[in-house]
């Protein structure tokens, strides 16, 4: 067993360390804006797109559904890739491998994903749906869905930011990784999003609710479990 | 007392030998200079020392009171500072030393640091974005976070580059210092004005 050196009463633990990385990462995202503008100008630009192409046309639950996870898979794509390409690109990685467990950096990326997630939600979710006049009929149903499966995406994107942060042609290899990863989360959250459209009550959405909570709990423990070796290799 | 044994270390990167069958040892209270030709491996050593690499053969051992230092001990007791590696530039110093302070677990004693920082003649532009910051002030924020939380090994890859004179001679009185506190310094570095700090060396190639 290891023990603390003297003078180290103040100890802060596992939290308090992953804390202290998403705080930085805040503060620097506050400070460059870099990875909230991509975010936020891509999803703003796509929903115009899509608001823009389908115009008043009725559209279908499953349709809407499937507009709204495309708009939000795309744009956090754009994004959460850079929280530790970042890192890497500027060299700031080999001072967080000498202080920081891997697990404690990982705790403290995902957080910085699952805000960013957050805050792209807040700013685009509201606008799709007025844009799109889609109605809600199981609004808080609605809004279980859209948190797990942002914490789903941030999750997945996450852990394949960190495998492809040392690659060469990162972009590329992370959309080619990301599909696949996350597309059955994807078809999961279509599914249950057309439910809440519909108005649906929990006791028809629970099985795929399950297989959300499932999902994002797998994807977020693998994470854990592989990140060991993705960040020290 | 801390004691590092380097046995039989070999890094291959793909098909390409880097270092080969490399042994030797470090004690507490030395300084261990490693120099060689440009390219012959000297930084590749020195992140296998620090834990950065993984080693393609052999075992490089940190050993205090005859137990080996896990990671978590590394971290916390090791020192390191490399032109490879870049600090927040986004961040000031302070919130550098802060950030860094926190994740080794250190009390985030502010007169600490403001301590280490005047040790290394940045006091005054704590408050600076360390992207405003010289080569030089870098370097010096660099040597800041090696000494954060008194390490008992020190791992410096050419640790006066790019300082001016009074750096350099600053650099010097570092690394004399913590060799009087017993920590084991090993440096990396061509120049001879810092091969002369050394105790013993080892020369790769």
């Amino acid at each position: 067993m290891e023990t603390p050196p003297p003078g180290t009463a103040a100890v802060s633990g596992w939290l308090g360390q992953a804390w202290a990385v998403l705080h930085k990462d805040l503060l620097t995202e506050i400070r460059v804006a870099a990875a909230s503008t991509a975010v936020g100008m891509f999803a703003l630009v796509t929903l115009a797109v899509v608001s823009y192409a389908v115009g008043s046309a009725p559209l279908d639950p499953v349709v809407e559904a499937s507009l709204l996870w495309i708009v939000l898979f795309f744009s956090s794509s754009v994004g959460l890739s850079r929280t530790f390409v970042k890192e890497e690109e500027t060299k700031t990685a080999i001072a967080l491998r000498l202080t920081a467990s891997p697990s404690v950096v990982l705790g403290g990326k995902l957080a910085f994903n699952c805000v960013l997630m957050l805050l792209l939600a807040i700013l685009l979710v509201p606008l799709f749906l007025i844009l799109m006049a889609v109605p809600v009929r199981s609004p808080l149903l609605f809004l279980v869905v859209l948190t797990v499966g942002l914490i789903g995406l941030a999750g997945g994107s996450t852990i394949i930011a960190a495998i492809i942060a040392k690659a060469k042609v990162k972009a590329p290899l992370f959309g080619a990784l990301i599909f696949p990863v996350l597309m059955p989360l994807l078809l999961l959250l279509v599914q249950s999003t057309t439910h809440t459209f519909e108005g649906s009550s929990w006791s028809q959405v629970s099985s795929y609710l399950l297989g959300l909570v499932g999902f994002a709990g797998a994807m977020i423990t693998v994470s854990f479990l592989l990140f060991d070796v993705v960040w020290e290799s | 007392m801390i004691h590092l044994i380097v046995d039989s270390l070999s890094k291959r990167y793909g098909t390409r030998q880097v270092l080969s069958d490399l042994s030797f040892e470090a004690h507490a209270g030395r300084v261990l200079v490693i120099t060689g030709p440009n390219g012959i491996g000297k930084s590749t050593l020195l992140r296998c020392l620090a834990g950065l690499e993984r080693l393609s053969g052999g075992k490089a051992s940190w050993l205090e009171k005859g137990v080996e230092w896990d990671a978590a001990a590394k971290r916390r007791r090791l020192g390191f500072l490399s032109p490879e590696m870049i600090l927040y530039e986004e961040l000031t110093g302070l919130e550098n030393l802060r950030f860094f302070a926190r994740l080794r677990g250190l009390p985030p004693d502010e007169r600490v640091l403001r301590a280490l920082l005047e040790r290394v003649g940045l006091d005054g532009r704590r408050e600076d974005p360390v992207g405003n910051y010289s080569s030089g002030m870098q370097q010096r924020l660099k040597w800041a976070f090696a000494l954060q939380g008194e390490p008992q090994a020190l791992v410096l890859d050419e640790p006066g580059i790019t300082l001016d004179s009074d750096g350099f001679q600053l650099s010097g009185e570092l690394v004399y210092e913590s060799r009087e506190r017993g920590t084991i310094v090993i440096v990396a570095t061509n120049d001879t004005r810092e091969i002369e700090l050394g105790d013993g060396r080892v020369i790769l190639g």
